[in-house]
């Protein structure tokens, strides 16, 4: 399973790249596995400014559907639209053109809290 | 959470494995959607040897049948199959099951591994002594090998002739080196196809003996999630999900398999339910707007008024559409009908559509 060392990771299977003050936030490659053939993924809070943990959007597969939670408390900024038209890209590569939002971030010291790779890797055996 | 024969070889495959009615069973190897098409467009084979076999035979054995099952099971002659259902006492189904007839007073019983044991309880509350009930589902492996190049993938391994079985017929005989072997023309796909039946020890050298001998056809193994999605597309009812102990027959869309020129378990009332007319029935619809409907969602009407609830639904590979099943009061049901799905606190467009959603 792909985990890559540079990202940081949530409880919810959710990974976070930071480049400066923005966040991008996408799902993981185990994430995508469980959930199969994703359909679409819907995000209708762009432009929006949500706590940590508050959904921010939905990904429906096949076979179940899925919350997505903010791993940090930030605006939303941006919502991939190349996702929207594409969904397959989220089980074809999560963690680069399937990507979901990113994010202004509000407090830096959130993201203390996320989970390295290591230990993120022991959360998912 | 016991384990199929091929277990190891379905791992090996890169099967996901969950647990389902109690077997760790292969949800999807490759991918959901390209195992579905793959069926529709080719050949696949599912693991099925969770479901039950239960043998029924002796002096009252049609009877026994005729007063417990809801099909006219004195239509079927040897070799002949029939869908069925096992009604309960309160309105509602035990199980939905095949009847294979083996012989005079000799049939077999295909139910859902769900309710093996509550089915072989309930046949043996109405069982006379003179009929035997043998629950065999533990000596038996059942493999299903569905798509339209099934007959091709198949015909090598055996005598009896693939193609012109009919649908819902059976041959015994001789498969791929095994020697006691149901050969059924049946499947839960709606893409054509047979159902193998071998005894355990035969299991793995028959799966091994299908896969060369349809490699040509590009054979491959399919998962529990496309069995669901392919039979959804064809709108067959899955219990527990569509049917259950609560749901009527008639109200099921099982009118078809429910003959009322015999006496079955609760059929007065059945019968009085069919001429006093059912207040809600199980209807297909196909989402308008997007959003895939999922089981136990409500169905609403345009004023936002409950009018049924959603049994089952999913995107369909083949069409790219989401659609589903579900219960909708009378007065909603005709093809055409515009609901509304309530899928996570918004209502979205669908319209009443009559199954199978793919020809």
């Amino acid at each position: 399973m792909n985990i890559p060392q540079d990202l940081k990771y949530t409880k919810d299977h959710e990974w976070v790249r930071v480049e400066g003050e923005v966040a991008t936030i996408g799902i993981t490659d185990f994430a995508q596995g469980e959930l199969g053939d994703i359909v679409f993924v819907e995000v209708e809070t762009e432009g929006e400014t949500l706590d940590k943990e508050e959904t921010f959007g939905s990904v429906e597969a096949v076979k179940t559907v899925s919350d997505l939670f903010m791993p940090i408390s930030g605006e939303i900024t941006e919502f991939n639209e190349e996702v929207e038209s594409n969904p397959e890209i989220v089980n074809e590569d999560p963690y680069g053109k399937g990507w979901m939002v990113k994010v202004k971030i509000s407090d830096t010291s959130e993201l203390d809290d996320l989970l390295d790779a290591e230990a993120y890797q022991e959360l998912v055996g | 959470m016991k384990k199929l024969v091929l277990d190891q070889v379905h791992q090996d495959l890169g099967g996901k494995m969950v647990d389902f009615a109690g077997y760790n069973m292969p949800v999807q190897y490759e991918g959901l959607n390209a195992e579905h098409l793959h069926v529709r467009s080719k050949v696949g084979v599912f693991d099925v040897s969770h479901m039950g076999e239960f043998f029924v035979s002796g002096e009252g054995a049609l009877d026994f049948l005729q007063k417990t099952t809801s099909n006219d099971v004195a239509k079927l002659s040897p070799g002949k199959i029939q869908y069925s259902c096992m009604p309960n006492d309160k309105g509602g189904i035990v199980d939905d099951l095949l009847v294979y007839c083996l012989g005079e007073n000799d049939y077999l019983l295909v139910v859902n591994a769900s309710n093996i044991d509550k089915d072989f309880a309930w046949l043996d509350q109405h069982r006379p002594n003179t009929v035997t009930l043998d629950n065999q589902s533990e000596a038996w492996s059942l493999f299903a090998v569905q798509g339209p190049r099934a007959v091709q993938a198949l015909q090598s391994l055996t005598d009896i002739n693939l193609a012109e079985m009919t649908y819902y017929t059976f041959e015994r005989g001789a498969f791929a080196g095994a020697e006691e072997v149901i050969v059924s023309a049946t499947g839960y796909t709606g893409a054509g196809g047979f159902e193998i039946y071998v005894k355990n020890e035969d299991a793995a050298a028959v799966w091994k003996a299908i896969f060369e001998a349809g490699a040509a056809e590009d054979i491959r193994p399919i998962g529990l999630g496309a069995r669901d999605t392919l039979r959804l597309e064809k709108g067959f009812c899955l219990y527990g999900n569509d049917i259950d102990d609560t749901t009527s027959p008639l109200e099921a869309g099982l009118g078809w398999i429910t003959k009322f020129n015999k006496d079955f378990i609760n059929s007065e009332n059945l019968k009085k339910q069919k001429e006093e007319g059912i207040s809600r029935r199980l209807n297909g619809f196909m989402m308008l707007d997007r959003g895939i409907p999922r089981h136990g969602y409500r169905i609403l009407n345009a004023e936002g008024e409950e009018i049924g609830v959603v049994t089952s639904g999913t995107q369909s590979p083949s069409l790219g559409k989401a659609i589903g099943l579900g219960y909708i009061a009378k007065g909603y049901n005709a093809e055409g009908t515009e609901i509304f799905i309530e899928v996570r606190n918004k209502q979205l467009k669908a319209v009443v559509t009559k199954p199978p959603f793919v020809k």
